[in-house]
């Protein structure tokens, strides 16, 4: 691995460390329950980022089966806890 | 850590594109901490779910098919997944925004269209 993917991967990962606590301080700061949702989505897209950062760092396709186990559950809680603000439960 | 080298094009596409991708979610979270209201902060986070997910995607499926000589597809999988799931995240979290709102009473809401 030359110096030019190394340091460039490494910027990625930190860029995406930025984005997830930008993300955190919504989830953490915010007025209501609906921004709250959403940065919670925000945050998991942003770890599923990461983790395809991660699988080119470490040259492993291991992460590619936990990322997609991320954006499944991440895309299963946001919706559901969505339809919860919407409707006041989840199943009807 | 693989001891195989990658030939520098290949390389240097993979450092572009994860960059590209890292640097678009980054701004797509920053403006969820700047925007000032819901309905203006709901923008910002789908940048990362669509052009920082797809740049990374081609950053991954450059590095993995350069090192393993043989396309790699599995990725794709993640990103038309995201591409599929994240507008219906979107469109619940909008109407319960909008009817939390006009629960409160609130006046500032986005107009619906059959009320005019």
């Amino acid at each position: 691995m030359t110096p030019v993917l190394f340091w460039a991967l490494k910027a990625a990962l930190f860029l995406l460390a930025v984005a997830m606590l930008c993300a955190l301080f919504r989830l953490l700061a915010g007025p209501s329950a609906q921004d709250r949702v959403m940065a919670l989505d925000c945050l998991y897209i942003n770890g599923m980022l990461m983790m395809l950062v991660l699988g080119i760092n470490y040259a492993s396709s291991v992460y590619f089966e936990a990322a997609m186990l991320v954006a499944l559950f991440g895309f299963v809680g946001s919706t559901s806890i969505a339809k919860f603000l919407l409707r006041g439960e989840v199943i009807e | 850590m693989s001891a195989t080298a990658l030939p520098l094009w290949a390389e240097i596409i993979t450092a572009v594109f994860a960059v590209l991708g890292a640097a678009f979610a980054a701004i797509g979270s920053f403006g969820l901490v700047r925007m000032p209201t819901f309905f203006r902060r709901i923008h910002a986070p789908t940048l990362g779910a669509t052009v920082g997910a797809w740049c990374l995607t081609v950053a991954t499926i450059a590095y993995f098919s350069v090192q393993g000589f043989s396309l790699f597809l599995h990725a794709v999988l993640i990103v038309l997944f995201i591409v599929l799931t994240a507008p219906i995240t979107t469109i619940f979290l909008m109407r319960a925004a909008l009817f939390r709102e006009r629960q409160k009473g609130n006046t500032k809401v986005p107009p619906s269209s059959e009320s005019r």
